[in-house]
């Protein structure tokens, strides 16, 4: 892509060849080390090709393992092949280079369509990012927030000033930690207590569940729950919904789950309370301290509010929600 | 043309020549003579009715009168406190965006819930019945998904916890040992949930008035409401900045027998508040809700009264307006029956009315015009309530708020203020189309069809409510010591557990900790200040501000009388705040450090006055730069005596004056910008008096 020279000088480096869905710890803890690598080296802004269905997976764990960056790292991908002459792929490239070598969000971010047509894209932060379609080019948006920036060939927009600026020391804590035996589940009705069960059997020992509303599950799960917990096994709350918090002190559902030992997980999406459950027990085996890791926010994994429109503003790329932004419903 | 005929009338007495020409210019022959006769009788019935009711003016009402009329009066004071966040999720506080500022608005109805007791509540009731859209005005900057309620409260401030409790504490309340929040209903739409979440945080204080003590009901911590942008026809607009703050509402009982006391009160618990150190001030940081009720009356409530000032016209005037409206009732029970009393309503066909439409031409086709007969109603519309106010008014207040009838929307037939009275052609035609008897009084309302069942059930009601006596509702009070109607008193059993918030356990330890660091009591500071022979007339700004503190550090680190400071604080500071807001950047830590620095430099502390304008206006100027903007160098004391004997010499030659000080006046105005920090200035004009003694 000879756009590309236009834009920085380029050093490109092959980590892997996979498929996003093999990627896993052992690739997020080599991935997050040479990055630290590199950043040592004395790099300005890294871009890291990726397949899109776990993209969310490893920029939540990179996130994790590499704290308070002083460049930004920028994920990239395609939804269209780079074979079709329409493909997506050479702009989002555009996009994701321009942003880690000019702008100044020192973050792990996302960088894919903004909407279906070849006009922006959005940065979003690593750890707020999800697919969400299985095949649009705008798949990504940022959950429970809006995005950092939106970016076009020659500038890049920031849409908040609430990110970690670009610095010139090459101060990066590398912490590639992983505890492999972590599962996530998504609850669904009807549920039985032995799915909770052999996972404690197998020797997990950290659950992530996905529970409906505000964080629930059936009472007949409620005995596994607590056997796991007394068992010494971490186990935290998020939604389905993925948009908004869990609330256990709404209905008695959550109170009684909060009894047995679960740890309501504010925002985090499930996929980063996930990798964070597992960075966080790779670290240490003591489950006050796994907590007090899980509850502090470190890459806006858990962010503090919710603007009203987060869900509606500047993802763009749906008609009716572009109508809306051009009324305000002023 | 109809104003003019208006204006004119109401100084017809003074005006009657240009108004004979008007009427004849504009063919109002007939009305002129009738107008004036009417005036003249039904002016009368308000005077008459006013006397009947022993209104006097505030000042000549004795606390025996209160007394007589059985005044009473309780307090809720709300306070906003000072805290980053807001109390139920993690917005900013204290931040205001202008009211046309706005990223978006939603768009809620409110309906109404069946209380757990399985009853309805009346105000909900009654907003229900004002099919009103509401609107809310969201700024992200300021607003998240909790302020919308699209999302369950976070955990609650601590930091508003703890200042709660502190100010809790300083009015001797006992502390809850859990707080458990609960929601409080709102219907008009404030909130957007439809309920306030409030927790009382403790029970049972008092506070200390000069010849009595105030008990205290309870101090509860809660969630501030929307601003009001509009409330035009069917629709009210709110924004939501303010949602959310944290305030605390101290409810006293009603132990105030006295407007005054009432006023007492009401500043005793604002300056405890801000002695806290840690509460909102300004404008609608601090807001009073005031009880009254008067012996055979009802408790009413004036709601958000701005100024602690007005508490004392507002109570005077709902105390003479509830014992307005049992006189009334006394009246309509004499000769009428309310179980057989019925009002008869009647569409106005089109033209009947030539009066109407020459004032209202343009009303809209989907509007109706109603005439109403209110039989034994006669004298009661143009009886007074209120001055300048009389029970008409009790009817149009309620259908603007009720049936959402825009003001002006009636006309009676007895003479009261100008624009609620019919012409009398109009009137004529009414009373035939009502076959009204003598004794009968009329009205017409105008508005949409929609909104005409409503309104005339509005009408019987609050007639109904007449032979009753005082309504249960709150009123809104009015800059002129005068309120109006807002909404029906809500019942008690709004307030329920709120689900979505666990009990918040107050512990021992917070409380010792708090406790062991209250400011010191209010009637303290009063003594404090009194024996520093601080004048007086500054106390309310300086325990308003609270500023005793600061008295005490200036006064003590920079070698100064506490009497200066406060006078510097109470006069000369007060003086340029009421020209000008402070410029940011200016505090008083810079009060401190001109102190300060006047005091190491050891200039007379006279210069202080001419110093802190330029420092009020530019904060961040160096202190040096300010005595070369005022012009001062330092100058000795024998060089500035020096002067007198020429000044004196030179004022001997021009001086006609026979005042005795003439002379030192004069030579202290010559020398004054010399001097001043140089030598202090009564020892100045001491010095020069001494020299005229030795001439």
């Amino acid at each position: 892509m000879p756009e590309l020279a236009d834009v920085c000088n380029l050093a490109t480096e092959k980590l892997f060849a996979v498929f996003s869905e093999n990627m896993g710890p052992r690739q997020y803890i080599e991935l997050a080390k040479a990055i630290g690598k590199e950043i040592k080296n004395g790099i300005d802004g890294i871009v890291i090709g990726h397949g899109t269905d776990t993209m969310h997976h490893t920029a939540g764990a990179l996130a994790f393992m590499i704290q308070n960056p002083p460049v930004p790292i920028v994920l990239v991908g395609s939804q269209r092949s780079s074979d079709r002459p329409s493909s997506d792929a050479a702009l989002n490239l555009i996009h994701a280079t321009t942003a880690a070598a000019t702008s100044d969000i020192a973050e792990v971010m996302v960088c894919m369509f903004g909407p279906t047509s070849d006009e922006y894209g959005l940065l979003h932060r690593g750890t707020r990012v999800r697919k969400m379609h299985s095949s649009y080019r705008s798949t990504f948006r940022t959950i429970g927030d809006i995005p950092l920036a939106m970016i076009e060939r020659d500038r890049i927009t920031p849409l908040t000033d609430a990110y970690n600026r670009r610095r010139t020391d090459r101060e990066v804590k590398i912490t590639p930690f992983f505890e492999e035996r972590v599962a996530m589940v998504y609850y669904y009705p009807n549920m039985q207590p032995d799915i909770i069960d052999s996972l404690v059997d197998n020797g997990y020992r950290g659950i992530v569940i996905a529970g409906t509303g505000l964080g629930h599950v059936n009472k007949p799960v409620y005995p596994a729950i607590e056997r796991a917990t007394k068992k010494g096994v971490a186990i935290y709350m998020t939604v389905q919904t993925l948009w908004g918090y869990v609330h256990m002190f709404v209905y008695d559902t959550g109170r009684d789950l909060m009894a047995r030992g679960i740890v309501p997980a504010e925002n985090m999406l499930p996929e980063v309370a996930y990798v964070k459950l597992g960075w966080a027990l790779g670290q240490t085996d003591d489950l006050d301290e796994v907590r007090r890791i899980m509850l502090t926010p470190i890459a806006s994994e858990i962010t503090e509010r919710e603007p009203y429109n987060g869900y509606l503003i500047y993802q763009g790329g749906v008609p009716e929600v572009e109508a809306f932004l051009k009324k305000v419903h002023k | 043309m109809v104003t003019i005929r208006v204006k004119v009338l109401q100084d017809s007495l003074v005006q009657s020549s240009i108004l004979s020409y008007l009427l004849r210019r504009f063919g109002y022959e007939r009305c002129k003579l009738f107008e004036g006769d009417r005036k003249h009788s039904l002016e009368t019935n308000y005077e008459i009715s006013k006397q009947r009711v022993g209104y006097k003016p505030r000042r000549d009402t004795l606390p025996s009168d209160y007394s007589a009329l059985g005044f009473k009066c309780g307090l809720e004071i709300h306070q906003q406190l000072m805290t980053e966040r807001k109390l139920f999720c993690r917005c900013p506080a204290g931040l205001y965006n202008d009211k046309t500022d706005y990223d978006a608005e939603v768009v809620r109805h409110m309906r109404p819930t069946l209380s757990e007791l399985g009853e309805y509540d009346g105000t909900a009731l009654m907003e229900f019945r004002t099919r009103k859209t509401i609107v809310y005005r969201l700024k992200n900057r300021t607003a998240c998904t909790y302020e919308v309620d699209d999302t369950p409260p976070f955990k609650i401030d601590r930091q508003a916890l703890e200042i709660a409790l502190r100010i809790a504490l300083m009015l001797k309340t006992n502390i809850v040992g859990e707080l458990h929040i609960t929601r409080k209903q709102y219907l008009d739409g404030s909130i957007p949930t439809g309920f306030q979440r409030t927790g009382i945080i403790g029970i049972e204080g008092e506070i200390p008035l000069s010849n009595r003590k105030v008990r205290i009901i309870q101090i509860s911590l809660e969630e501030d409401s929307c601003r009001e942008v509009s409330d035009i026809g069917h629709m009210r607009t709110y924004i939501t900045d303010r949602l959310g703050m944290p305030l605390i509402e101290t409810v006293t009982y009603p132990d105030m027998t006295t407007p005054d006391e009432a006023a007492e009160a009401g500043y005793y618990l604002r300056y405890l508040a801000r002695s806290s150190g840690q509460v909102r001030s300004g404008i609608g940081a601090a807001r009073q809700d005031v009880n009254v009720s008067i012996t055979g009356g009802t408790r009413i409530e004036i709601k958000g009264v701005a100024h602690i000032a007005w508490i004392p016209e507002l109570t005077h005037n709902e105390a003479f307006r509830q014992k307005a409206l049992l006189e009334i009732a006394e009246q309509l029970n004499l000769n009428l029956d309310v179980a057989r009393w019925k009002l008869i309503h009647k569409n106005v066909p089109p033209r009947l009315l030539s009066g109407f439409y020459s004032m209202m031409p343009d009303l809209p086709a989907s509007h109706r015009l109603i005439a109403v007969n209110l039989p034994g109603f006669k004298n009661i519309l143009s009886f007074f309530t209120q001055p300048r106010r009389v029970f008409a008014d009790e009817l149009s207040d309620r259908l603007k708020v009720i049936a959402c009838l825009e003001k002006p929307n009636i006309l009676v037939s007895e003479h009261c203020r100008d624009e609620l009275v019919l012409s009398e052609t109009d009137l004529d035609s009414l009373r035939e189309l009502l076959k009204s008897r003598d004794n009968d009084a009329q009205v017409l309302i105008w508005g949409h069809e929609d909104d005409i069942p409503t309104a005339i059930e509005t009408i019987d009601e609050r007639c109904r409510m007449a032979f009753e006596g005082v309504p249960n509702e709150t009123r809104k009070g009015l800059p002129d010591g005068t309120t109006i109607f807002e909404r029906v008193l809500p019942g008690a059993d709004r307030m329920y557990p709120d689900t979505d918030s666990a009990p918040i356990p107050i512990e021992d330890d917070l409380i010792e900790k708090l406790q062991q660091d209250l400011p010191p009591e209010i009637c303290d500071r009063f003594e404090q200040l009194r024996e520093w022979d601080v004048p007086e007339d500054t106390y309310e700004y300086l325990l308003s501000k609270n500023l005793v503190p600061v008295i005490e550090r200036i006064s003590g680190e920079c070698g100064l009388t506490p009497r200066f400071v406060g006078c510097f604080l109470g006069h000369t500071l007060k003086r340029l705040e009421g020209c000008k807001p402070w410029t940011p950047g200016f505090s008083y830590s810079k009060i401190y450090g001109l102190a300060r620095f006047v005091a190491d430099l050891g200039l007379d502390n006279a210069i202080l006055k001419e110093m802190l304008p330029v420092v009020y206006e530019h904060p961040n100027i160096v202190f040096d730069s300010v005595l070369t903007t005022i012009g001062y160098s330092k100058i000795s004391r024998e060089q500035i005596l020096s002067h007198v004997p020429i000044l004196r010499q030179k004022f001997n030659d021009v001086c006609t004056s026979k005042n005795p000080n003439a002379c030192t006046d004069w030579i202290m105005g010559n020398l004054r910008k010399m001097a001043l920090g140089n030598i202090c200035l009564a020892e100045l004009r001491a010095a020069i008096d001494k020299g005229v003694d030795g001439d």
